[in-house]
């Protein structure tokens, strides 16, 4: 039998001496779907650091593929949150696209004409080829984020992990991304984190909504309860997203 | 114009400088785009400790000044990993407390009263021919290595944290990166002294960043410019009889200031 995609057990982080996470527990099945909400500052990428091993946990256990994440590193990807970091270094979309090749066993060797051949199908598939010798500083966010996504892609991995792709980019690139990825996810892996509950709530399998506690549920139904836990003011949520769809589920099951 | 070939210092200071422009060049692009320019400077600095420390044991200040700058870079790299909020102050302390220690040593040593000026800005026409020889092969470590290494060291100075989820040990290399600049610095404490070491890493890979489109480049634009400031430099020490550390860091400053004024202009008329 497959071992989950990812299992957390009872696991609680504090950042300085700050509580973020708390006994959060959950299993998610290979080939999901998951979308985390919460509101802002809670907790949401530091779960998705923990599952990419990033960070560590204080307390219990977090197993990803059912390796501990820092075996299972070479098969997963990471998408991260601030793709506008050092849009000043020099370097091309694709020496960027190529560090999804890079690994463990193969430190110190050249890069290889497959690693090359790989990455340029996976920029031909988020549209970015024509860019490829492009300074990634001359690209606009959305641009960027279709970079890191063929970047993530190029490791070959199992399970997707997304950190707020659709922050900063035009509504236009958010709906291409999920529909990119619906696709993507028939033979991946899929967690993401977003604020918009209208786009998400139509297209993922499961959500997780966060803040400090974590509620799991299968099914993509974004219930009451987690309404009333990550968005504390209701305003919030309407302006954001489709509100009829989000009313429409108001009532669970 | 060229008569100043003919004499042997200063073929070997021109040698010193091009084989300086080399380290400085590679670490140098990599110190800026890792953005620890500062801690450079306060590997420089705090590598006087160990010069006075020779001069009090009586061995090689250059010896000396190696042994302390990887000590302290190594320092720097534990601060500057682990407790990033406050590394500047950190670096600082190191900085002052490791020249303090230098010229407390200097002070101790009996009769012998060294020229700190030499240090402080530099000496690249005295440089024995023995000193070049020592320039080689730390050079060729420093190109061999970051070439095997160019798509890690590339990875980490862009997103470290991507570097790290591919499984790149990034911490094994930022040391090395550390114990590598420690390696640089020392080098160009001879040409330019430890007062001005931060302006030569700096200001040419600043210069290069802005024409070229990857590191390597950026390497190797940063190694010509460096060969041209030195060259530039040490030609109008000799012709006006001016301090060469002091030249050099000037003809890079209005260098800098001459691409940063092209760079406004530029973007004023796009």
């Amino acid at each position: 039998m497959n071992p989950p995609a990812i299992e957390m057990k009872d696991v609680s982080f504090a950042y300085e001496g700050k509580t973020v996470l708390e006994d959060v527990t959950f299993r998610l099945g290979q080939g999901d779907f998951l979308g985390i909400i919460g509101p802002n500052g809670s907790g949401k990428t530091t779960l998705l650091k923990l599952m990419i091993g990033l960070l560590k946990p204080d307390k219990g256990t977090v197993k990803v593929l059912g390796e501990t994440p820092r075996d299972a590193k070479r098969r997963i990807g990471y998408v991260p949150q601030n793709v506008g970091i050092n849009i000043s270094f020099p370097i091309s979309v694709f020496d960027i696209a190529l560090m999804g090749r890079l690994s463990r066993s193969r430190i110190g060797r050249w890069f290889s004409r497959k690693d090359r051949s790989q990455v340029e199908e996976l920029l031909k598939d988020v549209g970015m080829w024509k860019y490829a010798q492009t300074p990634i500083g001359k690209l606009s966010g959305g641009q960027r984020q279709r970079v890191f996504i063929a970047r993530a892609l190029a490791t070959s991995p199992e399970i997707l992990f997304l950190d707020e792709p659709t922050a900063n980019v035009d509504p236009e690139f958010e709906t291409d991304l999920f529909e990119f990825l619906k696709d993507l996810n028939k033979t991946v892996t899929i967690v993401i984190i977003t604020h918009d509950i209208g786009v998400l709530s139509s297209h993922v399998k499961s959500i997780a909504c966060v803040n400090r506690n974590l509620i799991f549920h299968e099914g993509g139904k974004v219930t009451p309860e987690m309404i009333k836990m990550a968005y504390p003011c209701p305003v919030d949520l309407i302006a954001h997203g489709m509100p009829h769809r989000v009313l429409s589920i108001h009532e669970e099951r | 114009m060229w008569d100043f070939l003919q004499f042997e210092f200063m073929r070997n200071a021109i040698l010193a400088g091009v084989l300086v422009s080399i380290a400085c060049g590679i670490i140098g692009s990599l110190i800026v785009v890792n953005r620890i320019v500062f801690i450079s400077g306060g590997i420089a600095h705090a590598a006087y400790g160990g010069i006075g420390l020779a001069f009090f044991l009586g061995f090689s200040p250059y010896l000396g000044a190696a042994f302390f700058a990887l000590a302290v870079s190594m320092v720097m790299g534990i601060v500057s990993s682990n407790r990033k909020h406050r590394s500047d102050t950190i670096v600082s302390v190191l900085w002052a407390v490791g020249m303090a220690l230098g010229i407390v040593f200097v002070d101790m040593t009996p009769g012998y009263n060294v020229d700190l000026m030499s240090f402080l800005f530099g000496s690249i026409l005295t440089v024995p021919a023995n000193d070049i020889l020592f320039m080689v092969p730390l050079d060729l470590f420093i190109l061999i290595t970051v070439s095997a290494f160019y798509k890690e060291f590339t990875a980490i100075s862009y997103d470290e944290e991507f570097a790290f989820v591919v499984g790149i040990p990034v911490k094994l290399f930022y040391f090395f990166l550390m114990g590598m600049t420690a390696i640089a610095v020392v080098m160009t404490i001879r040409v330019v002294g430890l007062i001005l070491v931060i302006a030569l890493v700096s200001i040419p890979p600043y210069i290069a960043e802005k024409y070229t489109r990857s590191l390597g480049e950026m390497m190797l634009v940063s190694c010509f410019l460096g060969v041209l400031f030195t060259l530039v430099g040490l030609w109008l020490s000799y012709r006006y009889d001016l301090t060469s550390g002091a030249t050099i860091i000037l003809v890079s400053g209005a260098a800098f200031f001459i691409s940063h004024g092209l760079g406004m202009i530029r973007k004023a008329g796009s």
